[in-house]
């Protein structure tokens, strides 16, 4: 199958009155269709800025994509005009946010904002909207869907939030979901169902996700690919199965070394020290070698770039052999 | 009423046998109806002394609204053998020195008043909205330049200005048209404070992530600051709406009262407060100055507590 999504060399930078912050330095990543891949990281790795400069979503000024390709469909995203973009937007592409409970506007009701992608995007008169919206309420799994759809957003909680903004999402029937941590407000019960239910959606409607996450367990459990990020650049790439064997960044290892086995009872957690750089005083060389239990001179002057170092398993680190759990 | 009672405890047996259960139900239905007007309503009913000032202001725009049928005498039918009646039978509120019947006066009066009061405020929302909500959600120069608008606006003192135009325009103008010109004038020198106000309340809600996630499904700038953004500062807007129509009559009462507002034979409040300049008007004919005045301190008093008692509603931090 062909690429859906192809994102090449995509800088976005934020020019901010204290100097340029690279929030996305060079990334390149693609997304099959019908397949999911599971964006990683840490809080301010540049994985939201990721998805918000796929739909053009950046604040400008101060922010800005300087250079690189976002081709989907044949077409680069990054130069298409505002009119067709705004077309892309929730049409081809639809984004599920974070917050559940900011995410819905309070005066109006559900039923009327899934309606309003609906109307904008499929033509569809107000009472086909309806009944579509009653549709995609029940395809999401809410219960007394009839009823639902003319409630406000205070009235329901967060799970059920996250399916109507599920329900928003999906009901023009896009060809790519981003899903920027749609678990992460959510306890953990809703979680899973709400995994179940993308994945569900996934498979009924062919839709591929691009999941933005940094819970290591969802992407096991959802994606086919991952990419891990780092200060706005791809550290290492790989196919689930094998990132989850097979890890071979510093960072990668250490992500899966913070989350507690059940195997292994009675170990102490291991974390990660230090915290993320700066963006805007980033360290010289691969800016992970601070806090890199690998690093060696070689880390500390010159940066790594992407490298195969198996087929479909990239890793921007020199060390990549030797390096192990 | 007895079978009534009866059938209504057969109704009620079974809920009755299980208390739980039946206070439960009704809690969910209690839940489905409460759209957030249904709770500003309940806790508008509250408010006393609010509900008491909308009652009173619901009456006086009845009567002004149906001014012809409540009173057979005509506004601007002279009749000169009845001039300067005190009030009697056939003239509840005296007549004037016209031989006008004054109570169809007033009453016709407070419909000029009012529609002034109610037009006013339409342009003012409309233009208030209009920079307000384009100010806020691209903030950056546009906001900038205009904010300076309203700054200029509202650095007008707002009598001297309006008595300006109104003596440039007026003279000109049909005695009948000149409430139009009131409403302008009244409208569009009052509306930078509202324009600020909706500023400020969108400059905070388009951060919110919901207006992202409109943008994120392509729906466009100007629906999202129409659709999305002004209807979330609607309760502010209706207050300051209430409030701003207090001041509108007032603004055009005064106005009228100097002579430059709108003129006789047009009724309005104000120009028939006007009779009190008449010393001995003032001294021996108190059914010319006074009705009209009471009117106005009436319907001004009923709109504030209104627009108060709305404004603590609507605001879920007040308590």
């Amino acid at each position: 199958m062909g690429n859906l999504l192809e994102v090449q060399d995509l800088r976005t930078y934020f020019y901010t009155d204290d100097g340029v912050v690279k929030a996305v330095d060079g990334v390149n990543f693609s997304v099959e269709a019908g397949k999911t891949i599971g964006i990683v990281g840490e809080s301010g790795c540049g994985k939201s800025i990721t998805a918000m400069s796929i739909l053009r979503l950046i604040p400008d000024p101060p922010g800005k994509i300087v250079s690189g390709k976002i081709m989907f469909n044949g077409e680069d995203l990054t130069k298409v005009s505002d009119e067709k973009i705004r077309h892309i937007r929730g049409n081809d592409i639809s984004m599920i946010f974070q917050e559940p409970m900011t995410s819905l506007n309070p005066v109006f009701t559900v039923g009327f904002q899934i309606m309003e992608a609906l109307m904008l995007h499929q033509n569809l008169d107000e009472s086909e909207a309806r009944k579509k919206a009653i549709e995609m309420l029940k395809l999401v799994g809410i219960p007394r869907a009839e009823k639902i759809v003319d409630e406000y957003p205070h009235q329901l909680s967060g799970g059920m939030r996250q399916r109507v903004m599920i329900a928003m999402a999906v009901s023009c029937q896009p060809k790519l979901l981003i899903a920027d941590e749609p678990t992460t407000a959510l306890d953990v019960t809703i979680q899973a169902q709400i995994l179940e239910l993308m994945n569900d959606l996934k498979n009924k409607l062919n839709t591929s996700i691009m999941l933005i996450t940094h819970d290591l367990g969802v992407v096991a459990e959802m994606s086919d690919h991952v990419v891990v990020m780092y200060s706005g650049k791809i550290v290492e790439d790989a196919p689930v199965d094998e990132l989850f064997k097979n890890p071979r960044h510093p960072y990668t290892i250490g992500l899966m070394n913070s989350i507690p086995s059940l195997i292994e009872e009675g170990k102490r957690l291991e974390s990660i020290s230090g915290s993320v750089p700066n963006p805007l005083y980033l360290p010289k060389g691969c800016y992970f070698h601070p806090r890199c239990k690998f690093a060696t001179d070689e880390c500390r002057k010159g940066q790594p770039s992407l490298r195969e170092i198996a087929p479909g398993h990239k890793v921007s680190c020199f060390r990549a052999e030797e390096v192990t759990k | 009423m007895t079978e009534k009672n009866i059938k209504n405890k057969t109704e009620n047996k079974a809920p009755n046998k299980s208390n739980g259960l039946d206070s439960k139900e009704i809690k969910e239905e209690e839940q489905v109806i409460l759209t957030p007007w249904k709770l500003v309503l309940r806790k508008f009913k509250k408010n006393k002394v609010a509900v008491a000032g909308m009652i009173i202001f619901i009456i006086m725009v009845f009567l002004a609204l149906f001014a012809p049928i409540l009173t057979p005498y005509d506004p601007y039918t002279m009749d000169f053998s009845q001039v300067n009646q005190p009030p009697s039978k056939a003239h509840l509120m005296g007549t004037d020195e016209l031989g006008r019947d004054y109570l169809t006066r007033i009453l016709y009066g407070g419909r000029v008043s009012m529609q002034v009061g109610l037009f006013a405020v339409i342009i003012e929302i409309i233009i208030g909205a209009l920079v307000g909500g384009l100010a806020g959600y691209y903030g950056g120069w546009v906001d900038n330049l205009l904010m300076r608008i309203v700054e200029i606006f509202m650095a007008f003192p707002f009598l001297p200005i309006a008595i300006t135009i109104s003596a440039v325009i007026g003279p000109e103008v049909a005695p009948e048209k000149r409430m139009y010109i009131m409403m302008f004038i009244i409208g569009l020198l009052s509306w930078g404070g509202l324009a600020r106000m909706i500023r400020g309340q969108i400059l905070s809600l388009r951060e919110q992530e919901f207006i992202q996630a409109a943008k994120a499904l392509g729906i466009r700038d100007s629906r999202i600051i129409w659709k999305h953004l002004i209807p979330n500062t609607l309760g502010y807007i209706i207050v300051s709406a209430t409030l701003g129509m207090a001041g509108a009559i007032m603004s055009e009462a005064g106005l009228s009262f100097l002579g430059l507002g709108v003129t006789p034979p047009v009724p309005t409040w104000g120009n028939l407060v006007q009779n009190a300049r008449d010393i001995y008007v003032l001294k021996n004919r108190v059914w010319l100055w006074l009705p009209p005045g009471v009117a106005i301190f009436f319907a001004v008093m009923s709109i504030n507590l209104f627009g108060d008692g709305l404004r603590d509603a609507i605001d879920p931090k007040s308590k």
